[in-house]
């Protein structure tokens, strides 16, 4: 059947399971638009291409499928370049299709022309541009192929216009043949053997789960071999979720503002079992110093992680569930009394530092973050925005369901959570989705406030609005002499504007107040807006500061101190 | 409890890579070096025995641990099929070189007593110059430049190393 490139993409789309779509038109993509009414898929006109790029990671991550986001060339391809980094360093699957100027003028500065592929080249898995009919069907297919597999990531397609509008033969590849890209899922069995060897000796084991093991579906598995061998977890901030965070065994999050409890068990640990994690400087601080004690079983998907910034003594390539299914049934039940009560020790002096017990009537974060926990009954699917309101929604939110969490963690970017949570909702149309951000982040992409409302999205956004840029301030509070350049931020009246864009807003400035207006945004049908005006200098605890050991943490101050 | 221990010290270490012929290809290894910050010798691409393989030698100063993680990186690449470390021991390499040297009826003897000491071959001759052409290890090529040096080299241009393992391993495993 003759067909234009348009059709050919939009066909390979609805084979590739594709039912969404985040984009903004232009010049050189109306081919692909004209065809889309043609065609089983929801297309969702965001207010900013990075709004696309967010939404169809968040989509991504909510779903586990591969997320879909399109652009016209030019300025929308590179306004997608922020979105496409975002997703690449956490490893989400997302594809991104933007038009190009037609072949006869590539490369003469033609008008909205861009090096699309070239810009993105460094931030993706690959990029393909593709100049003729003909050569589409193989690039989509590829394409969701490589976003899917593997360690999954970003790919982008950059189709030319007149590739969009000439016909050919459509023929729809039965497969990929892709010699130089062949990931090892498996595992090796001896590795394997090894390893279980190594946890039956171990008197401090520690287990640190990443995200690697939600995206392998494997937290049952991770859950398994916890509790047969007794063995504490610490999570990734993309970590988070894989285990109830109510889970006895669950120390929670590690790292610059991990638990202490976590923190100093990886300092103690004489085995360290790191499955899905890449080991990164948020989480270890700097690498020389990190788990002094410790052996290290690095059980990960791509082959450049392991070794690349922690000493690994047994290294197992794999998918994350397929490497638990063949270690759990080799390992026996264990249990390690002494080492539980050390880590219970740390536990409870953090519970009797948790600000949460300090009488106040300032309306502080952690009590905002506590008290939407305790209402959703950890159930909620929370998109966080970037620094402090994240590292508090981290710290305060015990997730219960996997994948509760979405958030920007490698590139950290503001902005991310409005538009993620879009694709969130979408993905996950019958689960409550809060969106938590600082004044800041969202401000970067509030716009996306249209879009909630014109697709009828019923987000519950949190603001945690304390007018400053609030990590960066943190900084310079601690580290610069409370020098705050740039970062006191004047922003809106949140309520106002979210009534101006059409969608319920409400201030909250007494900490009596919190509870009764998060249940009414959860009782209200639709999207609502609650603007927290926390406390102003506020702190999160505890820190690493930078190249320090993560034992080595500042605690937030006693009273009586 | 310990892994094998690493060789810290920094070398000259020699990598093959066998990518598809594609367009792109060699621009995302280019990139990856780039960012990556690795510091790049020299560099030759050319087509290899396999039809649509292209085969990429490249010189960089490194480390174990760099050479590691550089073969794990350009393995990531989906236009790359094979990755190989060639060390000095049991492998051959030869660079080719042209050279521009200043010469005149005064010196053309010598420099010709020179080139033939080197078994490399005279090219082009003109009133004022004369081009050579060497292939030879890299150190064969830096002796050959050394002597010529005096006379004046007015142009040099260098392929960069060129390797294979000795006897029947291939890089592409193949036999």
């Amino acid at each position: 059947m003759k067909l234009n490139g348009a059709q050919i993409l939009w066909e390979c789309l609805v084979r590739e399971g594709v039912d969404t779509v985040f984009g903004i038109t232009g010049g050189q993509i109306m081919p692909v638009y004209h065809e889309l009414v043609n065609y089983p898929i929801r297309h969702i006109t965001v207010r900013h291409e990075q709004g696309a790029a967010h939404a169809a990671d968040g989509y991504a991550r909510a779903s586990g499928k591969v997320g879909v986001c399109m652009a016209t060339s030019g300025p929308g391809a590179t306004n997608l370049v922020t979105g496409i980094a975002t997703a690449q360093m956490d490893s989400s699957p997302i594809v991104a299709i933007t038009g190009q100027v037609p072949g006869s003028v590539l490369g003469t500065d033609a008008f909205q022309e861009v090096d699309i592929t070239g810009i993105v080249m460094p931030i993706t898995k690959h990029v393909y541009l593709v100049t003729d009919p003909s050569e589409v069907a193989q690039a989509v297919k590829e394409a969701f192929h490589i976003a899917r597999s593997g360690r999954p990531g970003a790919v982008l397609i950059d189709i030319t216009k007149d590739a969009q509008v000439s016909e050919t033969e459509f023929v729809y590849p039965n497969e990929v043949d892709l010699p130089g890209y062949k990931p090892h899922l498996q595992g090796n069995e001896r590795q394997v053997r090894q390893a279980a060897e190594m946890i039956e000796r171990a008197k401090r084991p520690l287990i640190i789960a990443g995200r690697g093991v939600l995206a392998a579906q494997a937290e049952g598995q991770l859950g398994a071999l916890a509790e047969t061998a007794q063995i504490p977890v610490v999570t990734t901030l993309l970590g988070k979720s894989v285990l109830a965070e109510t889970h006895p065994l669950c120390l929670g999050m590690g790292g610059m503002h991990g638990e202490v409890a976590s923190n100093m068990a990886m300092q103690k640990a004489d085995l360290i079992i790191g499955v899905g994690t890449r080991f990164d400087d948020r989480l270890t601080s700097a690498a020389h110093t990190f788990a002094p004690s410790a052996s290290v079983i690095h059980i990960d998907i791509d082959p450049a992680e392991i070794g690349k910034r922690v000493r690994v003594d047994m290294p197992i390539v794999g998918d994350a569930r397929n490497v638990l299914n063949k270690l759990i049934p080799l390992v026996s039940p264990a249990s390690h009394p002494e080492w539980l009560a050390e880590i219970e020790e740390w536990r409870n002096d953090s519970r009797v530092r948790d600000i949460l017990w300090q009488e106040t009537d300032e309306l502080i974060p952690q009590y905002v973050v506590r008290n939407i926990w305790e209402l959703t009954k950890g159930q909620a699917i929370m998109v966080s925005d970037v620094g402090q309101n994240q590292m508090w929604e981290a710290q305060y939110y015990l997730h219960q369901k996997p994948s509760g969490l979405i958030t920007s963690g490698g590139l950290g970017t503001m902005g991310f959570a409005l538009p993620a949570a879009m694709g969130a909702q979408l993905a996950c149309p019958q689960d409550l989705v809060w969106a938590v951000a600082g004044d800041g982040g969202f401000q970067m992409t509030c716009h996306e406030l249209a879009t909630i409302v014109q697709e009828k999205l019923p987000i519950k956004i949190a603001i945690l609005n304390n007018g400053y840029l609030g990590m960066v301030r943190q900084w310079q509070e601690m580290f610069f002499q409370r020098n705050y350049v740039g970062t006191p931020i004047l922003g809106p009246d949140f309520a106002k504007l979210a009534e101006a864009y059409g969608v319920p807003g409400v201030s909250v400035k007494n900490k009596e107040d919190v509870s009764a207006v998060v249940a009414e945004a959860m009782a209200t049908d639709g999207p609502f807006l609650i603007d927290f005006q926390i406390e102003r200098e506020h702190n999160v605890f505890p820190m690493v500061p930078s190249g320090q050991p993560i034992n080595e943490m500042i605690r937030r101050p006693l009273p009586t101190d | 409890m310990s892994a094998l221990p690493l060789n810290n010290s920094y070398s000259r270490r020699t990598l093959v890579a066998l990518m598809e012929d594609k367009p792109g290809a060699l621009s995302h290894v280019v990139n990856l070096f780039r960012r990556r910050n690795y510091n790049i010798e020299s560099l030759t691409v050319g087509h290899s025995e396999t039809p649509d393989i292209s085969r990429m030698t490249v010189v960089v100063y490194a480390n174990d641990a760099v050479v590691e993680q550089m073969a794990k990186q350009l393995y990531k690449l989906v236009n790359v099929v094979k990755v190989s470390e060639i060390t000095d021991d049991c492998s051959v390499s030869r660079e080719l070189a042209l050279l521009k040297v200043h010469a005149t009826s005064s010196n053309r003897a010598e420099i010709k007593q020179l080139v033939d000491i080197f078994r490399a071959q005279i090219i082009d001759v003109s009133h004022e110059s004369m081009t050579i052409e060497i292939t030879g290890t890299e150190d064969k090529v830096d002796s050959l430049l050394n002597m010529l040096k005096p006379f004046g080299v007015k142009e040099l241009a260098r392929t960069g190393r060129l390797a294979m393992a000795r006897g029947m391993v291939t890089v592409s495993g193949s036999r």
